[in-house]
């Protein structure tokens, strides 16, 4: 399994969860699936977890979500994934990621320490949803 | 027939399609005809007893069924339904 991101968008995701930083910052990824899965854009969102949980956790409304699925449509892409961010943890998924991970998402994770984006592994879900296993990110 | 748009985790189990139509007058008639075409999607959508997942939300048009009247919310032949899937973690 591989996702390609240029390295424009892995600069915009940094961006994206530096500014957030110490709390969680999420976002969908846009683009395309087929024998590669290609990241064309993202779509940065609100963390609309409760202010004193967002260090820890992310929340993506459904409100949310429809607003990222019109925005992919639009583009003429689908949403493939989410990225979010682990301050001051490493870029591996938590018990809670796997809990809550839907199937067939590239979740890339950012590690940030002490405000610094330092950097992003992606995950997908086992099919029977027991584990997480990594794929390659190919900056291209 | 209401359109069904299927988001992007749960197309693996409608063959790839985006979008199904769907029969039914009310979006339970539509999610028990989804669910007896792809039977596998069905545990991603309800649990065990037959409810809907708490993760699981369908918006007709831009309104979630939540606000309206559930799973009795009526459909008439041209709306369209999603399934939004919330997202979370840590």
């Amino acid at each position: 399994m591989t996702v390609i991101l240029s390295a424009a968008l892995q600069a915009e995701i940094y961006a994206h969860v530096e500014k957030t930083y110490p709390e969680e910052g999420a976002g969908f990824l846009l683009g395309v699936d087929g024998p590669w899965r290609r990241v064309v854009s993202i779509y940065p969102l609100a963390n609309q977890r409760e202010e004193d949980a967002r260090h820890n956790r992310y929340l993506i409304s459904p409100q949310d979500y429809l607003k990222g699925e019109m925005a992919a449509e639009a583009q003429g892409l689908d949403i493939v994934g989410v990225y979010h961010s682990h301050p001051d943890h490493p870029d591996r998924p938590s018990e809670f990621d796997r809990e809550w991970a839907q199937p067939y998402f590239s979740y890339v994770i950012t590690s940030v320490q002490a405000g610094k984006a330092v950097e992003s592994r992606s995950w997908r879900l086992s099919e029977d949803r027991a584990q997480f296993l990594e794929e390659i990110i190919q900056i291209a | 027939m209401p359109m069904l748009r299927i988001p992007t985790p749960l197309r693996t189990y409608t063959d790839g399609q985006s979008e199904v139509a769907v029969r039914g007058a009310t979006v339970s008639d539509a999610l028990s005809d989804l669910s007896a075409r792809y039977p596998s999607i069905k545990q991603h959508i309800f649990n065990e007893n037959g409810e809907l997942r708490p993760f699981v939300n369908l918006f007709k048009g831009e309104e979630n069924v939540r606000n309206l009247r559930g799973l009795d919310t009526p459909l008439s032949e041209n709306d369209r339904l999603r399934i939004i899937p919330s997202i979370a973690g840590g």
